[in-house]
């Protein structure tokens, strides 16, 4: 008998990180340890605590890390809440990996990329990120810009001014929407410094954020001279079933959880206008 | 071809040695029900207010149970059906609506819950004899003279006429007491059959252009905002439709540890994609346009052209503001495409 895709796995939590206010990455492993399944950067996993709910999130941790997955979840409703109040050794399902993933090893491969977010929206990029940065080799120059309402918004900060920020050939561009004291860095919403940034329209763009920043990204893109084929966002939708079945996440006749959640904006464009 | 006696049915069914569904009176409604003595056998009913597609895609069914303990977690498979069944006196519609759901069940990755249902039946056909007015199903290639079946019946004067097409349905219909037939009297019924259906008011509607090219302009149509007006939210269509399979999956306490279970749920209810930050079809407007554009626009351009609409004829009956498939199509196909 084929295996049903409903019927989830389970995975322990081996490690809590607070990030933000809102924000806090889990680390998980199989119970027997190790990785529940391998992925493609950009997909993503349906997370549940019995009696509380499952939903689908991005898998935070690049596939070249062979020790664990992460998950890097704002609480902001009823399951992400119960899952912040979660301790190391808390077993939780897991199911996936579903979707797509960003074409890491064929339209992106050998091209200069930049990697536009915000908020929590860095959470599926940084899966490509380190991906990218393992496989260095593979691609040209990386332009990173992040930004978040507050410099204590910041997701996985430690990590960007301890690595990426240290390495040649990636440049870094935090910016937070208001002035606050303890930041020096650059102020201003992230569409406005994109423009500011000035970059060429070469190479590939993936975006990810809250869809009025999307919004006004892709318009400050498309005066830099980027065509909408070089720029690649993710999707997210209400989902249960993850395998196109259940009827919820359709964009006219494209599945998020199957045909997505990354898709380029020309193809997005040929989509009724309902995410 | 064999034949028997109109007021042997019920001995048929009875006889049948397994669960058999069959359209019954239940609560001043015709629905297809789990046979049992003291039943009313309803053949005659066109139309059943309910179809039998929960025999495949129960309202409810337990998928997992799952026990706590601690920071531990312990699952537990549902059992997959594994009880033979016939569903019997199916008519055309409903087994076309069969077909449907097999595309989106049995596509990859197979639900597994509903492949175990789907192997263990055996389908008992009966060809339409007089349409109800709202039948419109040979818009949609269902042909009411000529079911797909184990086994199809056709009622000619008082008798049922009836040929096994599978082995299934030969070996089913070895255990019938019945006569051998000739083969006419079924060829002049499936004639009159015919002309029924093609003298209905819904027989000849314009499908053209609801196809996966027009779907961004069949989308953008203002007659949406028009059409939606009266939809209450109800879920009355979804709830009666052949092949809606929209479905949620909820949990709920035991005492002893949670079980998760899948229900129907409906595109047309407004938290149907309600997330934390918001939702994609916020007014009923887009719920309203996402069924019938999922019908007869993204579900046929994903299958090969196949609609996801049988002509049944139930939302047409059902609708408390007599909106329907039917007025959509009208409305759309009107339009130059």
């Amino acid at each position: 008998m084929n295996k049903e895709a409903l019927i989830p796995m389970l995975g322990v939590v081996t490690d809590v990180r607070v990030d933000t206010p809102d924000v806090k990455t889990f680390r998980v492993n199989a119970l027997e340890g190790g990785k529940c399944f391998e992925h493609l950067p950009g997909q993503c996993a349906m997370l549940s605590i019995p009696g509380v709910g499952e939903a689908m999130f991005s898998i935070t941790s690049s596939p070249t890390n062979k020790e664990f997955m992460e998950f890097s979840i704002k609480k902001c409703g009823c399951l992400t809440n119960w899952l912040h109040q979660m301790d190391v050794g808390q077993q939780i399902t897991i199911r996936g990996p579903y979707g797509n993933g960003f074409p890491v090893e064929t339209e992106l491969k050998g091209q200069d990329l930049i990697f536009i977010a915000g908020g929590i929206g860095l959470a599926p990029l940084r899966s490509v990120i380190n991906y990218v940065r393992d496989n260095r080799a593979n691609y040209g120059k990386i332009d990173i810009v992040y930004g978040s309402r507050s410099k204590d918004d910041l997701v996985d900060y430690p990590e960007i001014v301890d690595h990426w920020c240290q390495e040649a050939g990636i440049n870094v561009h935090l910016t937070i929407d208001r002035e606050q004291e303890g930041w020096d860095g650059h102020v201003g919403f992230v569409p406005n410094y994109v423009t500011e940034l000035g970059f060429n329209p070469e190479g590939k763009v993936l975006v990810c954020g809250p869809p009025i920043m999307i919004k006004f990204v892709l318009q400050a893109l498309d005066k830099l001279g980027f065509d909408r084929k070089q720029v690649f966002t993710t999707m997210e939708l209400r989902m249960k079933c993850g395998v196109g079945k259940c009827g919820r996440c359709n964009i006219g006749n494209k599945y998020v959880c199957k045909d997505g959640p990354v898709f380029r904006f020309d193809q997005l464009g040929e989509l009724p206008d309902e995410y | 071809m064999r034949r028997f006696a109109m007021d042997q049915a019920e001995a048929i069914v009875k006889s049948i040695p397994c669960a058999v569904y069959a359209p019954v009176e239940k609560d001043a409604l015709v629905t297809y029900e789990r046979f049992e003595d003291g039943m009313t056998l309803r053949l005659d009913v066109t139309s059943p207010d309910k179809s039998p597609k929960d025999v495949l895609f129960p309202q409810w069914e337990n998928l997992m149970h799952f026990r706590m303990e601690g920071k531990t977690i312990e699952i537990t498979e549902q059992q997959r059906c594994d009880e033979d069944y016939v569903i019997f006196g199916m008519r055309a519609c409903d087994i076309k609506a069969f077909e449907v759901l097999d595309k989106v069940f049995l596509a990859e990755p197979v639900d597994t819950y509903y492949a175990a249902r789907r192997q263990h039946g055996t389908i008992v056909a009966l060809a339409c004899g007089e349409p109800v007015e709202s039948c419109f199903c040979k818009n949609f290639g269902v042909d009411p003279a000529n079911p797909k079946a184990d086994v199809v019946m056709w009622l000619v004067g008082d008798e049922y006429y009836c040929q096994a097409y599978t082995g299934k349905g030969e070996a089913l219909m070895a255990a019938w007491e019945t006569q051998e037939a000739d083969e006419m009297p079924v060829d002049w019924a499936k004639g009159e059959i015919e002309k029924k259906y093609d003298a209905l008011p819904f027989a000849k509607l314009n499908l053209n252009g609801f196809d996966g090219e027009h779907l961004q302009e069949l989308f953008d149509s203002p007659k949406w905002k028009k059409l939606s007006l009266a939809c209450l939210g109800c879920g009355s269509c979804t709830f009666s439709c052949p092949t809606c399979q929209c479905y949620d999956i909820r949990d709920y306490d035991t005492g002893h540890g949670v079980q998760r279970y899948r229900c129907w749920d409906s595109c047309m209810y407004s938290d149907f994609t309600m997330m934390a930050g918001g939702q994609s079809r916020p007014t009923q407007l887009e719920r309203y346009r996402q069924r019938f554009m999922h019908k007869l626009v993204y579900f046929p351009a994903n299958n090969g052209g196949m609609y996801s609409c049988v002509g049944c004829g139930r939302c047409v009956r059902k609708c408390p503001q007599n909106l329907n498939i039917v007025k959509v199509i009208k409305a759309l196909g009107e339009d130059e495409k």
